[in-house]
């Protein structure tokens, strides 16, 4: 498969699944374990373009498909315009659901470059966010849609 | 384009002294100083804080990042204090390797109690001064200080923090004697600094304790019993030893767990381990539906909360205030401690002469009961831990609220010399008290006994954190009032029941970790206490109306046991309390024909309380217009703790085909703010959570166990139904900082009570509120 753009291939059961495979074998810490059923969007990741939860996705599922994880919209120094819109924003408090949120409003903005409100939270329904920091994401949202038409 | 937050670099070319000669460091006078307990508990200005050479500075705290950015407001603190710019200031997570013991991260007093670090760092000012000003031979008091550079006025001699890192030793005793700055000298303070962990959070590098990279780490899985009363009847191990990549299957008594090379095979040898188990289960839950039957049945803790010698019934009091309409309130602050008195203190509030001996009688006395169930903490994240057994002892990483106190636990339940054990903070996800993140640190101690020199690292299931993870408790209150024939309020009674709010680790005594309370030689889980009054009380916490009401009689029964595990969840009681008075006072004042807004504002003389009401009802353009069919406005308002932050709420509620909040509208005064933008962070997602609470949640179970195990059963608020939150933070410089991350939920809660009988007619009083509540309320 293709994680984030760089051709991976990964010796593990084909039944582990896509989030053990990204973290404990790739590396990549940004999708995270919420709650092992698809429930609570932590763990999402872009496969093939679409938001999916890694944690009940198995790694034979994923195979020769494209995967981008937050990881792989941005960082530190050249981040992607929804991670500057939600620094900008201050959008998040503990921040555990973030990678997923960030992958669901990428998929969002590709498919919708000018969302309205409701889109946006339409859009976020999937992730959970427990601390209460849903009006500032969607904030968020539109800002990087209105930044970066 | 770069993530780094680009902090304005303050100007601290005040004079360096503040308002009392500090920059001179007098010997002790023998004058009482007034020591914050934090300074008293750790009185060595390294305990606090190190600065370095390389022009940095290292913060050491106590208090452990939750998800509310008290890291970020801490390292504004000391770069105030010290005088240098922010992006210097780096405030390490807390650790019992070093720097100070606070206690637990709770009760909203982080930025309360920050004033010991505020002391430790204008007492490491005032040494670099003295010292600077013997090397320059200049007076200390003629020194100032600019982003660590200490100077004379003209700034002909000077010198810097990071030149005499070397030579100024702070392993010396806080004497309390050097000034902090004057709130006016303070340029970071008060500034919107941009949280220092969200870059790290938004791009996805490790940073969470389940990301945490040790060497040699293995895989750990708990395998917990299927219900609180289970007993392990047998077990066979051998299978899921032999399972590939298991290095070990423990057992202690009722303790189950796996430790494997891998998360995959860690979970699948707990699925195993699952399968290979024979349980005796039995019924040991109150039963659901009647709660509120249970509750007021249990034997129980009365604490009287206040009693100005009034029982419910025709009062007797001073003032009948008759032809009095619209009383105002024009006495001086009822007091949020004592009584509001019926000697002198509240005569005048009527607007009458309150003569003496007058026996007002009661035109109305009305009643009424208000219920909460249980709540779960739900944190995205479930638990985690990890753990080290090796020839240093143990260490043990975890997301507690305490490391002290948690290292303390630990020791207890493991049987060995606390100086052995070392807990470091981890950041974990959002926590709203005492989840299971002790829990989890247990768990992974006990597995990685079994297999000395590698780390186990521990992570709970979604099952178990909705389970197992202590609750916030089910509470019932009833609440009576008597009005005068104006429908002022003249006596107020009030009894509530709950389940314990504390139950931290080492409280009566015990551990009080869920592992060691299933191990052979077991640690059992006392009943779950409240914290005594003077800290805020737990069943009683904001259970004092802060109107005038001259006679009150006010009782906290906390229930002796506690069938179902609860402990402290964000704001206690004041969750149900403040619902609960605050839901009356509109059904008074409804009853009476009266504003709800008005109401208040006639029994209100806090000057600071009339203002966030005022404040929030203005902006939110009370009474509203009544437009639409079904959406309407409601109010709540409290004190957090009577004595933190004042926070009113007006809910726009549309109540048609279901309930929707679709618009909070807040005004809260905290005090002097240290970060605006952190306080109305804190604000708004309080709000929201509660909102969450109020509409949606509750805890399920039956006789054996609790039901609610998932995202399906234990539903929360989600991107569509979330409101609009408007906050406006009132700063207050010369009153004291107090916290922000428990004010808004009791008025968020009652707000939306209020608007839901406000759009509907019919009140409903047991939370949560659904649309099957006010069905059945309107078909009562």
């Amino acid at each position: 498969m293709t994680v984030n753009g760089v051709k991976r291939s990964v010796g593990a059961d084909a039944e582990t699944s896509l989030l053990h495979v990204l973290r404990e074998d790739l590396g990549l810490k940004g999708p995270r374990f919420g709650c092992g059923a698809g429930l609570c969007g932590a763990c999402l990741v872009l496969l093939d373009g679409y938001p999916t939860p890694s944690c009940d996705t198995p790694l034979w599922a994923a195979e020769g498909k494209d995967v981008v994880t937050v990881e792989g919209l941005g960082d530190l120094d050249s981040p992607h315009p929804l991670q500057q819109a939600f620094l900008d924003e201050q959008a998040g408090q503990c921040g555990y659901c973030l990678s997923g949120i960030l992958i669901s409003a990428a998929a969002l903005l590709t498919r919708n470059p000018a969302p309205d409100e409701r889109e946006v939270a339409e859009a976020l329904d999937r992730n959970l966010c427990r601390c209460g920091a849903q009006r500032r994401m969607i904030r968020a949202v539109m800002r990087a849609a209105k930044e970066h038409p | 384009m770069s993530m780094s937050a680009r902090p304005a670099v303050p100007d601290h070319s005040t004079h360096g002294t503040g308002s009392a000669p500090a920059g001179r460091h007098p010997e002790p006078s023998g004058a009482a100083v007034s020591l914050p307990r934090g300074v008293t508990a750790n009185p060595r200005v390294s305990q606090w804080l190190a600065i370095h050479g390389d022009g940095t500075v290292h913060v050491f705290s106590g208090k452990a990042e939750l998800g509310q950015g008290i890291l970020t407001a801490l390292g504004q603190i000391a770069a105030d204090e010290l005088g240098v710019a922010p992006h210097r200031v780096l405030v390490l997570a807390a650790t019992t390797a070093s720097g100070p013991d606070q206690g637990f991260t709770a009760g909203s007093m982080s930025v309360a109690d920050s004033e010991a670090l505020r002391m430790a760092c204008a007492e490491a000012r005032a040494l670099f001064l003295r010292e600077a000003a013997a090397r320059l031979g200049v007076d200390a008091d003629e020194m100032v200080v600019a982003d660590g550079v200490l100077r004379d006025r003209d700034g002909t001699c000077k010198t810097s923090y990071w030149d005499l890192a070397a030579c100024v030793d702070l392993d010396r005793e806080i004497l309390g004697l050097a000034s902090p700055r004057p709130v006016a000298g303070r340029a970071v303070v008060g500034t919107s600094a941009a949280r220092v962990d969200l870059p790290d959070k938004l791009t996805g590098r490790p940073r969470f304790i389940h990301d945490l990279s040790l060497p040699g780490r293995l895989a750990g899985r708990v395998v917990r019993p299927p219900s609180p009363a289970a007993r392990l009847l047998e077990v066979d191990p051998a299978p899921v030893e032999r399972l590939p990549g298991v290095v070990a299957v423990v057992r202690d008594g009722d303790f189950l767990g796996v430790v494997a090379e891998t998360e995959t095979g860690a979970e699948s040898a707990a699925v195993a381990l699952r399968q290979a188990c024979r349980w005796r289960e039995e019924e040991s839950l109150p039963p659901e539906e009647s709660m509120q039957a249970v509750l007021r049945g249990a034997e129980t803790e009365t604490t009287v909360v206040r009693d100005d010698g009034a029982e419910p019934g025709p009062a007797a009091t001073r003032g009948s205030g008759a032809g009095s309409a619209a009383p105002t309130a024009t006495t001086a602050p009822a007091g949020t401690t004592g009584t509001a008195g019926t000697t002198d203190g509240t005569d005048g509030t009527d607007g009458t002469d309150g003569t003496d001996g007058e026996t007002p009688v009661a035109a109305t006395s009305m009643s009424a009961t208000y219920t909460r169930g249980f709540l779960a903490h739900a944190s995205i994240a479930p638990s985690c831990g990890a753990a080290l057994w090796d020839e240093d002892g143990l260490t043990v990483w975890s997301h507690s609220q305490g490391v002290h106190p948690l290292r303390r636990a630990i020791a207890q339940a493991a049987g060995v010399d606390v100086a052995t054990v070392t807990v470091h903070h981890v950041e974990g996800a959002g926590a709203y008290g005492h989840n299971g993140a002790d829990d989890a640190a247990y768990d992974a101690v006990l597995l990685a006994r079994a297999v000395p020199g590698r780390p186990v690292h521990v992570v709970w299931s979604r099952a178990d954190e909705l389970t197992w993870s202590p609750l916030g408790s089910a509470m019932v209150a009833d609440v009576a009032a008597d009005l005068a024939p104006d429908g002022r309020l003249l006596s107020w009674s009030y009894d509530v029941w709950s389940y314990g709010h504390t139950a931290r680790p080492g409280y009566a005594g015990s551990p009080g970790l869920l592992a060691a309370a299933h191990t052979e030689r077991p640690h059992p889980l006392p009943p779950s206490a409240d914290p005594a009054l003077a800290g805020g009380g737990g069943t009683g916490r904001n259970a004092v109306p802060l109107y005038v009401i001259p006679r009150r009689s006010i009782r906290a029964h906390r229930a002796l046991t506690t069938p179902i595990r609860t402990s402290a969840l964000r704001t206690l009681g004041a969750y149900l309390n403040v619902f609960a008075i605050e839901s009356f006072i509109d059904e008074i004042a409804a009853a009476a024909g009266r504003d709800a807004l008005e109401y208040r504002l006639a029994h209100l003389t806090d000057p600071r309380a009339r203002e966030v009401v005022d404040r929030a009802a203005r902006a939110a353009g009370w009474p509203g217009q009544p437009t639409e069919d079904g959406v309407a406005l409601g109010i709540g308002f409290a004190r957090y703790k009577d004595r933190g932050a004042y926070c009113a709420v007006v809910a726009e509620v549309e109540a048609v085909h279901d309930i929707r909040v679709r618009r909070l509208t807040i005004a809260v005064d905290v005090g002097r703010v240290v970060n605006p933008d952190g306080v109305a962070n804190q604000i708004e997602g309080g709000a929201v959570q509660s909102t969450s609470w109020t509409l949606k949640e509750q805890v399920r179970f039956d006789r054996t166990q609790i039901t609610s195990d998932d995202w399906e059963s234990y539903p929360i608020l989600r991107f569509t139904e979330v409101p609009e939150v408007v906050v406006e933070v009132i700063d207050r410089p010369d009153e004291p900082s107090v916290g922000s991350g428990e004010a808004a939920q009791g008025p968020t809660a009652a707000a939306i009570g209020n608007a839901v009988a406000a759009a509907v007619g019919v009140r409903v009083r047991d939370l949560p509120i659904t649309a099957e509540r006010v069905v059945a309320a309107m078909d009562d």
